[in-house]
Protein backbone atom coordinates (compact mmCIF):
# COMPACT_ATOMS: atom_id res chain seq x y z
CA UNK A 1 0.00 0.00 0.00
CA UNK A 2 3.10 2.45 1.05
CA UNK A 3 4.55 1.21 -2.24
CA UNK A 4 1.53 2.45 -4.63
CA UNK A 5 1.07 5.66 -3.02
CA UNK A 6 4.66 5.95 -3.44
CA UNK A 7 4.93 5.29 -6.99
CA UNK A 8 1.58 7.52 -7.65
CA UNK A 9 3.13 10.16 -5.99
CA UNK A 10 6.11 10.13 -8.26
CA UNK A 11 4.32 9.98 -11.28
CA UNK A 12 1.87 13.27 -10.56
CA UNK A 13 5.92 15.02 -10.39
CA UNK A 14 5.84 14.40 -14.13
CA UNK A 15 1.92 14.47 -14.88
CA UNK A 16 -0.14 16.06 -12.27
CA UNK A 17 -3.29 14.11 -11.75
CA UNK A 18 -7.03 14.82 -12.15
CA UNK A 19 -9.91 15.23 -9.64
CA UNK A 20 -12.28 13.79 -12.30
CA UNK A 21 -12.32 12.82 -15.97
CA UNK A 22 -10.65 10.47 -18.08
CA UNK A 23 -6.97 9.81 -18.75
CA UNK A 24 -5.45 8.11 -21.84
CA UNK A 25 -2.80 5.82 -21.38
CA UNK A 26 -0.71 4.01 -23.29
CA UNK A 27 -0.89 5.72 -26.43
CA UNK A 28 1.96 5.63 -28.52
CA UNK A 29 4.00 9.17 -28.85
CA UNK A 30 4.69 9.01 -32.61
CA UNK A 31 0.77 9.23 -32.54
CA UNK A 32 -0.29 11.13 -29.21
CA UNK A 33 -1.19 14.13 -31.58
CA UNK A 34 -2.81 12.16 -33.79
CA UNK A 35 -5.31 11.33 -30.76
CA UNK A 36 -5.70 14.72 -30.15
CA UNK A 37 -6.76 15.31 -33.51
CA UNK A 38 -9.37 12.23 -33.85
CA UNK A 39 -10.62 13.62 -30.25
CA UNK A 40 -10.52 16.88 -31.54
CA UNK A 41 -9.37 18.18 -28.27
CA UNK A 42 -7.85 21.19 -29.90
CA UNK A 43 -11.64 22.82 -29.49
CA UNK A 44 -12.10 21.37 -26.01
CA UNK A 45 -12.45 24.02 -23.25
CA UNK A 46 -11.68 21.43 -20.39
CA UNK A 47 -8.18 21.61 -18.77
CA UNK A 48 -6.14 18.71 -20.68
CA UNK A 49 -2.86 17.83 -20.09
CA UNK A 50 -0.71 16.24 -22.63
CA UNK A 51 2.30 13.65 -22.09
CA UNK A 52 5.15 12.72 -24.64
CA UNK A 53 7.88 10.63 -24.62
CA UNK A 54 7.27 9.59 -20.78
CA UNK A 55 8.95 6.25 -19.59
CA UNK A 56 6.55 3.05 -19.81
CA UNK A 57 7.68 0.35 -18.53
CA UNK A 58 5.92 -2.46 -21.38
CA UNK A 59 6.11 0.22 -24.21
CA UNK A 60 9.83 1.82 -23.83
CA UNK A 61 7.86 5.62 -24.35
CA UNK A 62 4.21 6.04 -24.35
CA UNK A 63 2.46 9.10 -24.46
CA UNK A 64 -0.91 10.50 -21.99
CA UNK A 65 -3.54 12.40 -21.97
CA UNK A 66 -5.76 13.59 -19.09
CA UNK A 67 -8.97 15.18 -19.86
CA UNK A 68 -10.51 16.96 -16.68
CA UNK A 69 -14.66 16.84 -16.26
CA UNK A 70 -14.99 15.13 -19.33
CA UNK A 71 -16.23 11.64 -19.79
CA UNK A 72 -16.84 9.91 -23.33
CA UNK A 73 -18.99 7.32 -25.16
CA UNK A 74 -17.30 4.51 -26.39
CA UNK A 75 -17.90 5.07 -29.66
CA UNK A 76 -15.87 8.05 -29.69
CA UNK A 77 -13.08 6.62 -27.85
CA UNK A 78 -12.89 3.33 -30.12
CA UNK A 79 -12.14 6.02 -32.62
CA UNK A 80 -8.67 6.37 -31.69
CA UNK A 81 -7.81 2.20 -32.03
CA UNK A 82 -6.70 2.73 -35.25
CA UNK A 83 -3.61 4.85 -34.03
CA UNK A 84 -3.47 3.79 -30.55
CA UNK A 85 -4.62 -0.01 -30.49
CA UNK A 86 -2.91 -0.81 -27.03
CA UNK A 87 -4.39 2.42 -25.16
CA UNK A 88 -6.22 2.02 -21.85
CA UNK A 89 -8.69 3.98 -20.56
CA UNK A 90 -9.10 5.48 -17.51
CA UNK A 91 -12.58 6.87 -15.44
CA UNK A 92 -11.16 9.27 -12.90
CA UNK A 93 -13.71 10.20 -9.90
CA UNK A 94 -12.45 12.01 -6.76
CA UNK A 95 -8.99 11.02 -7.82
CA UNK A 96 -9.35 7.59 -8.31
CA UNK A 97 -9.66 5.08 -11.21
CA UNK A 98 -12.89 4.02 -10.90
CA UNK A 99 -13.66 2.29 -14.10
CA UNK A 100 -10.54 0.98 -16.39
CA UNK A 101 -10.54 -0.22 -20.19
CA UNK A 102 -8.74 -0.94 -23.23
CA UNK A 103 -9.84 -0.05 -26.82
CA UNK A 104 -11.64 -2.29 -28.97
CA UNK A 105 -11.13 -1.86 -32.66
CA UNK A 106 -14.47 -0.54 -34.19
CA UNK A 107 -15.74 -2.47 -37.46
CA UNK A 108 -16.51 0.67 -38.94
CA UNK A 109 -14.50 4.06 -38.98
CA UNK A 110 -16.72 7.64 -39.78
CA UNK A 111 -14.65 10.80 -40.74
CA UNK A 112 -10.91 9.70 -39.71
CA UNK A 113 -8.55 9.30 -41.42
CA UNK A 114 -8.10 9.52 -45.93
CA UNK A 115 -8.49 7.29 -48.75
CA UNK A 116 -5.39 6.00 -50.64
CA UNK A 117 -6.43 5.97 -53.67
CA UNK A 118 -6.27 9.02 -55.91
CA UNK A 119 -8.95 8.50 -58.09
CA UNK A 120 -11.67 7.58 -54.86
CA UNK A 121 -14.71 10.16 -54.83
CA UNK A 122 -13.83 10.95 -50.87
CA UNK A 123 -10.73 12.73 -52.06
CA UNK A 124 -12.45 14.91 -54.82
CA UNK A 125 -15.97 15.87 -53.47
CA UNK A 126 -16.37 17.14 -49.80
CA UNK A 127 -17.76 13.31 -48.26
CA UNK A 128 -16.48 12.23 -44.49
CA UNK A 129 -14.78 9.02 -45.34
CA UNK A 130 -16.47 5.93 -44.53
CA UNK A 131 -14.14 2.79 -44.04
CA UNK A 132 -14.19 -0.54 -42.75
CA UNK A 133 -11.40 -2.15 -40.51
CA UNK A 134 -9.57 -5.15 -41.00
CA UNK A 135 -7.88 -6.70 -38.70
CA UNK A 136 -4.61 -9.08 -39.92
CA UNK A 137 -3.02 -10.16 -36.69
CA UNK A 138 -1.07 -6.77 -35.08
CA UNK A 139 -1.94 -5.26 -38.70
CA UNK A 140 -5.35 -2.91 -39.33
CA UNK A 141 -6.43 -1.82 -42.74
CA UNK A 142 -9.10 -0.07 -43.89
CA UNK A 143 -11.59 -0.96 -46.43
CA UNK A 144 -12.80 1.94 -47.99
CA UNK A 145 -17.19 1.97 -48.52
CA UNK A 146 -16.65 4.27 -51.64
CA UNK A 147 -13.78 3.09 -53.97
CA UNK A 148 -13.82 -0.48 -52.27
CA UNK A 149 -10.02 -0.28 -52.03
CA UNK A 150 -7.65 -1.18 -48.67
CA UNK A 151 -5.48 1.32 -47.10
CA UNK A 152 -2.77 1.14 -45.33
CA UNK A 153 -3.12 2.54 -41.12
CA UNK A 154 0.04 4.33 -42.24
CA UNK A 155 -1.38 6.40 -44.28
CA UNK A 156 -3.32 7.84 -41.24
CA UNK B 1 -33.72 -7.20 -53.83
CA UNK B 2 -31.13 -4.18 -52.70
CA UNK B 3 -32.25 -0.69 -53.53
CA UNK B 4 -29.33 0.32 -55.81
CA UNK B 5 -27.17 -1.59 -57.91
CA UNK B 6 -24.15 -0.16 -57.23
CA UNK B 7 -21.33 -3.45 -56.39
CA UNK B 8 -21.88 -7.06 -57.32
CA UNK B 9 -20.84 -7.30 -54.05
CA UNK B 10 -24.65 -5.98 -52.86
CA UNK B 11 -26.27 -8.87 -54.67
CA UNK B 12 -26.23 -12.66 -53.42
CA UNK B 13 -26.55 -15.70 -55.31
CA UNK B 14 -29.86 -15.89 -55.72
CA UNK B 15 -30.54 -12.24 -56.29
CA UNK B 16 -28.45 -12.50 -58.78
CA UNK B 17 -29.87 -15.45 -60.55
CA UNK B 18 -33.33 -13.63 -60.23
CA UNK B 19 -31.93 -11.28 -62.44
CA UNK B 20 -30.56 -13.55 -65.13
CA UNK B 21 -34.21 -15.20 -65.28
CA UNK B 22 -35.65 -12.00 -65.51
CA UNK B 23 -33.05 -10.99 -68.52
CA UNK B 24 -34.14 -14.16 -69.81
CA UNK B 25 -37.61 -13.44 -69.86
CA UNK B 26 -37.00 -9.83 -71.49
CA UNK B 27 -35.09 -11.63 -74.46
CA UNK B 28 -37.97 -13.78 -75.08
CA UNK B 29 -40.36 -10.67 -75.21
CA UNK B 30 -38.05 -7.44 -76.46
CA UNK B 31 -40.70 -4.70 -75.83
CA UNK B 32 -42.66 -4.81 -73.36
CA UNK B 33 -44.07 -1.18 -71.76
CA UNK B 34 -44.12 -1.81 -67.95
CA UNK B 35 -42.74 1.37 -67.07
CA UNK B 36 -44.95 3.26 -69.26
CA UNK B 37 -45.00 6.87 -67.96
CA UNK B 38 -41.60 6.67 -65.87
CA UNK B 39 -38.26 8.75 -66.52
CA UNK B 40 -34.91 7.18 -66.55
CA UNK B 41 -32.03 9.18 -65.80
CA UNK B 42 -28.77 8.51 -67.70
CA UNK B 43 -25.70 10.60 -66.22
CA UNK B 44 -22.90 9.68 -68.20
CA UNK B 45 -20.22 12.29 -66.20
CA UNK B 46 -17.35 10.55 -68.86
CA UNK B 47 -18.05 9.20 -72.43
CA UNK B 48 -19.48 5.56 -73.25
CA UNK B 49 -20.95 4.38 -76.06
CA UNK B 50 -21.72 0.84 -75.78
CA UNK B 51 -23.05 1.20 -71.78
CA UNK B 52 -25.06 3.98 -72.57
CA UNK B 53 -26.81 3.13 -75.60
CA UNK B 54 -27.48 -0.25 -73.95
CA UNK B 55 -28.74 1.14 -70.74
CA UNK B 56 -31.01 4.07 -72.84
CA UNK B 57 -32.54 1.34 -75.71
CA UNK B 58 -33.42 -0.99 -72.47
CA UNK B 59 -35.11 1.91 -70.80
CA UNK B 60 -36.84 2.84 -74.11
CA UNK B 61 -37.76 -1.29 -74.35
CA UNK B 62 -39.67 -1.09 -71.46
CA UNK B 63 -41.44 2.34 -72.07
CA UNK B 64 -39.82 4.51 -70.14
CA UNK B 65 -38.45 8.10 -71.56
CA UNK B 66 -34.96 8.85 -70.79
CA UNK B 67 -33.17 12.20 -70.16
CA UNK B 68 -29.68 12.86 -69.13
CA UNK B 69 -26.31 13.72 -70.58
CA UNK B 70 -23.55 11.99 -72.29
CA UNK B 71 -21.24 14.59 -71.77
CA UNK B 72 -20.37 17.12 -68.46
CA UNK B 73 -19.24 20.06 -71.11
CA UNK B 74 -22.47 20.87 -71.35
CA UNK B 75 -23.53 21.22 -67.73
CA UNK B 76 -23.45 22.85 -64.68
CA UNK B 77 -21.27 20.06 -63.69
CA UNK B 78 -18.63 22.30 -65.59
CA UNK B 79 -19.52 25.23 -63.32
CA UNK B 80 -18.48 23.31 -60.62
CA UNK B 81 -21.65 22.14 -59.68
CA UNK B 82 -20.88 19.25 -56.78
CA UNK B 83 -22.17 15.79 -57.21
CA UNK B 84 -24.14 15.85 -54.62
CA UNK B 85 -26.15 18.64 -56.20
CA UNK B 86 -26.18 17.67 -59.67
CA UNK B 87 -27.68 13.99 -58.21
CA UNK B 88 -30.17 16.25 -55.76
CA UNK B 89 -31.29 18.38 -58.39
CA UNK B 90 -31.92 15.19 -60.97
CA UNK B 91 -33.56 12.70 -58.40
CA UNK B 92 -36.41 15.23 -57.93
CA UNK B 93 -37.24 15.18 -61.54
CA UNK B 94 -37.25 10.99 -62.15
CA UNK B 95 -37.98 7.44 -61.29
CA UNK B 96 -34.28 5.71 -60.89
CA UNK B 97 -30.32 6.81 -61.95
CA UNK B 98 -28.35 5.60 -64.07
CA UNK B 99 -24.74 6.86 -64.20
CA UNK B 100 -21.46 6.59 -64.87
CA UNK B 101 -18.18 8.60 -63.40
CA UNK B 102 -14.79 8.98 -63.30
CA UNK B 103 -14.72 8.69 -59.62
CA UNK B 104 -14.02 5.07 -57.48
CA UNK B 105 -17.16 5.44 -55.35
CA UNK B 106 -19.12 7.87 -56.92
CA UNK B 107 -22.23 6.15 -57.85
CA UNK B 108 -22.53 4.72 -53.83
CA UNK B 109 -22.10 8.35 -52.22
CA UNK B 110 -25.11 9.21 -55.26
CA UNK B 111 -27.11 6.29 -53.85
CA UNK B 112 -26.89 8.08 -50.43
CA UNK B 113 -27.71 11.79 -51.04
CA UNK B 114 -30.84 10.69 -53.05
CA UNK B 115 -33.82 8.08 -51.99
CA UNK B 116 -34.03 6.77 -55.52
CA UNK B 117 -32.55 3.51 -57.24
CA UNK B 118 -29.03 4.40 -58.42
CA UNK B 119 -27.56 1.88 -60.85
CA UNK B 120 -23.63 2.10 -61.27
CA UNK B 121 -22.41 1.70 -64.93
CA UNK B 122 -18.86 2.19 -64.38
CA UNK B 123 -17.26 3.97 -61.32
CA UNK B 124 -13.77 4.49 -62.60
CA UNK B 125 -11.66 1.47 -62.12
CA UNK B 126 -13.95 0.25 -59.38
CA UNK B 127 -17.11 -1.82 -60.47
CA UNK B 128 -19.84 -1.93 -62.99
CA UNK B 129 -21.83 -4.49 -62.00
CA UNK B 130 -24.33 -4.49 -65.08
CA UNK B 131 -21.57 -5.95 -67.03
CA UNK B 132 -21.11 -8.27 -64.33
CA UNK B 133 -24.38 -9.90 -64.53
CA UNK B 134 -24.46 -9.83 -68.66
CA UNK B 135 -20.86 -12.30 -68.90
CA UNK B 136 -22.86 -14.45 -66.22
CA UNK B 137 -26.35 -14.18 -68.22
CA UNK B 138 -23.96 -15.25 -71.67
CA UNK B 139 -22.13 -18.46 -69.75
CA UNK B 140 -25.40 -19.40 -68.71
CA UNK B 141 -27.17 -19.18 -71.68
CA UNK B 142 -23.70 -20.11 -74.20
CA UNK B 143 -22.65 -23.31 -71.35
CA UNK B 144 -27.05 -24.21 -70.13
CA UNK B 145 -25.40 -24.17 -66.53
CA UNK B 146 -23.23 -21.34 -64.03
CA UNK B 147 -21.89 -24.32 -61.93
CA UNK B 148 -18.42 -25.86 -62.19
CA UNK B 149 -17.23 -24.62 -65.41
CA UNK B 150 -13.52 -23.51 -66.31
CA UNK B 151 -12.83 -19.89 -67.12
CA UNK B 152 -9.75 -19.14 -68.66
CA UNK B 153 -9.40 -14.95 -68.30
CA UNK B 154 -6.65 -13.48 -70.68
CA UNK B 155 -5.21 -10.64 -71.05
CA UNK B 156 -4.81 -7.73 -68.26
CA UNK B 157 -5.92 -9.04 -65.13
CA UNK B 158 -3.93 -6.80 -62.74
CA UNK B 159 -6.24 -3.63 -63.83
CA UNK B 160 -9.39 -4.98 -65.51
CA UNK B 161 -12.48 -4.66 -63.26
CA UNK B 162 -14.45 -6.68 -65.68
CA UNK B 163 -12.52 -9.87 -64.54
CA UNK B 164 -12.22 -9.30 -60.73
CA UNK B 165 -15.79 -8.57 -60.38
CA UNK B 166 -16.36 -11.90 -62.54
CA UNK B 167 -14.52 -13.50 -60.76
CA UNK B 168 -16.44 -12.93 -57.18
CA UNK B 169 -19.51 -13.66 -58.60
CA UNK B 170 -18.60 -16.95 -60.35
CA UNK B 171 -17.14 -17.85 -56.90
CA UNK B 172 -20.81 -18.88 -55.83
CA UNK B 173 -20.68 -21.68 -58.53
CA UNK B 174 -17.91 -24.16 -57.94
CA UNK B 175 -15.52 -22.62 -60.85
CA UNK B 176 -12.02 -23.31 -61.74
CA UNK B 177 -10.26 -20.30 -63.14
CA UNK B 178 -7.13 -20.35 -65.44
CA UNK B 179 -5.14 -16.36 -65.82
CA UNK B 180 -3.27 -16.07 -68.50
CA UNK B 181 -1.87 -13.14 -68.07
CA UNK B 182 2.01 -11.20 -68.79
CA UNK B 183 3.91 -11.04 -65.57
CA UNK B 184 3.19 -7.19 -65.65
CA UNK B 185 -0.31 -7.71 -65.47
CA UNK B 186 -1.10 -11.04 -64.06
CA UNK B 187 -4.27 -10.99 -61.14
CA UNK B 188 -3.26 -9.38 -57.75
CA UNK B 189 -2.65 -11.43 -55.02
CA UNK B 190 -6.04 -10.04 -52.95
CA UNK B 191 -8.08 -11.98 -55.71
CA UNK B 192 -5.54 -15.04 -55.85
CA UNK B 193 -6.38 -15.30 -51.96
CA UNK B 194 -10.14 -14.72 -52.52
CA UNK B 195 -10.24 -17.92 -54.43
CA UNK B 196 -7.44 -19.97 -52.19
CA UNK B 197 -9.78 -19.28 -48.89
CA UNK B 198 -12.69 -20.61 -50.61
CA UNK B 199 -11.02 -23.70 -52.40
CA UNK B 200 -11.63 -22.36 -55.72
CA UNK B 201 -8.55 -23.86 -57.75
CA UNK B 202 -6.47 -21.51 -60.26
CA UNK B 203 -3.69 -21.78 -62.50
CA UNK B 204 -1.52 -19.31 -64.49
CA UNK B 205 0.30 -18.89 -67.07
CA UNK B 206 1.93 -16.28 -69.30
CA UNK B 207 0.76 -18.23 -72.55
CA UNK B 208 -1.97 -18.38 -74.25
CA UNK B 209 -1.95 -21.45 -76.16
CA UNK B 210 -1.19 -22.90 -72.56
CA UNK B 211 -4.97 -23.50 -71.72
CA UNK B 212 -6.83 -23.03 -74.95
CA UNK B 213 -8.13 -26.47 -74.68
CA UNK B 214 -9.16 -27.18 -71.53
CA UNK B 215 -11.24 -24.76 -70.34
CA UNK B 216 -15.18 -23.94 -71.32
CA UNK B 217 -15.12 -20.01 -71.35
CA UNK B 218 -12.17 -18.16 -73.07
CA UNK B 219 -12.91 -14.16 -71.47
CA UNK B 220 -10.71 -12.51 -73.28
CA UNK B 221 -10.01 -8.43 -72.24
CA UNK B 222 -8.46 -5.67 -73.91
CA UNK B 223 -5.05 -4.19 -72.43
CA UNK B 224 -6.25 -0.65 -72.01
CA UNK B 225 -3.46 2.18 -72.93
CA UNK B 226 -4.84 4.36 -70.43
CA UNK B 227 -4.09 1.91 -67.25
CA UNK B 228 -0.27 2.05 -68.25
CA UNK B 229 1.76 5.33 -67.11
CA UNK B 230 4.55 4.36 -69.19
CA UNK B 231 3.86 4.21 -73.37
CA UNK B 232 6.68 1.92 -73.36
CA UNK B 233 5.17 -0.67 -70.92
CA UNK B 234 2.40 -0.75 -72.98
CA UNK B 235 3.82 -1.32 -76.63
CA UNK B 236 5.54 -3.85 -75.13
CA UNK B 237 2.47 -5.76 -74.17
CA UNK B 238 -0.33 -4.63 -75.89
CA UNK B 239 0.34 -7.57 -78.92
CA UNK B 240 1.06 -10.51 -76.43
CA UNK B 241 -2.22 -12.02 -76.48
CA UNK B 242 -4.02 -12.16 -79.95
CA UNK B 243 -6.38 -15.31 -80.99
CA UNK B 244 -7.09 -16.14 -84.24
CA UNK B 245 -9.12 -18.93 -85.74
CA UNK B 246 -6.42 -20.83 -86.19
CA UNK B 247 -5.28 -21.78 -82.67
CA UNK B 248 -8.56 -23.14 -82.00
CA UNK B 249 -8.27 -26.61 -83.70
CA UNK B 250 -8.35 -28.27 -80.49
CA UNK B 251 -10.57 -26.69 -78.24
CA UNK B 252 -13.54 -28.00 -76.34
CA UNK B 253 -16.45 -28.18 -78.40
CA UNK B 254 -18.58 -26.04 -75.89
CA UNK B 255 -15.83 -23.65 -75.54
CA UNK B 256 -17.36 -19.66 -76.08
CA UNK B 257 -14.79 -16.78 -76.66
CA UNK B 258 -16.36 -13.91 -74.46
CA UNK B 259 -14.81 -10.20 -74.53
CA UNK B 260 -16.73 -7.21 -72.96
CA UNK B 261 -15.64 -5.59 -75.47
CA UNK B 262 -14.55 -3.16 -77.43
CA UNK B 263 -11.50 -5.24 -78.98
CA UNK B 264 -8.51 -3.28 -80.57
CA UNK B 265 -6.80 -6.70 -82.20
CA UNK B 266 -6.72 -9.36 -79.38
CA UNK B 267 -9.24 -10.95 -81.05
CA UNK B 268 -8.30 -11.76 -85.16
CA UNK B 269 -11.48 -10.98 -87.28
CA UNK B 270 -11.26 -14.47 -88.59
CA UNK B 271 -12.46 -15.63 -85.13
CA UNK B 272 -16.03 -14.19 -85.62
CA UNK B 273 -16.43 -16.97 -88.08
CA UNK B 274 -16.38 -19.58 -85.46
CA UNK B 275 -18.99 -21.57 -83.42
CA UNK B 276 -17.00 -20.74 -80.47
CA UNK B 277 -17.21 -16.58 -81.05
CA UNK B 278 -19.78 -15.35 -78.31
CA UNK B 279 -18.84 -11.67 -78.13
CA UNK B 280 -21.30 -10.23 -79.95
CA UNK B 281 -24.53 -11.93 -78.60
CA UNK B 282 -23.04 -11.36 -75.11
CA UNK B 283 -23.11 -7.24 -76.24
CA UNK B 284 -27.17 -7.92 -77.22
CA UNK B 285 -26.82 -9.72 -73.94
CA UNK B 286 -26.41 -6.76 -72.11
CA UNK B 287 -29.52 -5.17 -73.28
CA UNK B 288 -31.72 -8.23 -71.71
CA UNK B 289 -30.06 -7.68 -68.61
CA UNK B 290 -30.24 -3.59 -68.24
CA UNK B 291 -33.51 -4.31 -68.86
CA UNK B 292 -33.71 -6.80 -66.10
CA UNK B 293 -31.69 -5.14 -63.91
CA UNK B 294 -34.21 -1.83 -64.53
CA UNK B 295 -37.20 -3.76 -63.82
CA UNK B 296 -36.46 -5.22 -60.82
CA UNK B 297 -34.79 -2.22 -59.12
CA UNK B 298 -38.18 -0.31 -59.96
CA UNK B 299 -40.22 -3.05 -58.66
CA UNK B 300 -41.77 -4.23 -61.76
CA UNK B 301 -40.49 -7.97 -61.90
Amino acid sequence: MEDRKMTTTARQLIVNAIENGTVLDHIPSENLFKVVDILNLAESHNQITIGSNLESKSFGRKGIIKIADRYFEDDELNRIALVAPQATINIIKDYKVIEKHKITIPEEVVGIGKCANPMCVTNHQKIATRFKTLVEGDNIKLLCHYCEKTTNIINL
Amino acid sequence: MPKSLISIHDFSKDEMLHILDVASEMEKNKSQKILDGKVVACLFFEPSTRTRLSFETAANRLGARVIGFSDVGNTSISKGESLKDTIKMVSNYVDIIIMRHPLEGAARYASEVCNLPVVNAGDGANQHPSQTLLDMYSIRQSQGRLDGLTINMVGDLKYGRTVHSLLQAMSHFDPSFVFTAPAELQMPVEYKQFLSERGIPYKETTSLNEHLNDCDILYMTRVQQERFSDPMEYEKVKDVYRLDAGMLGGVRSNMKILHPLPRINEIALDVDDTPYAYYFKQAENGMYVRMAIIACLLGYK
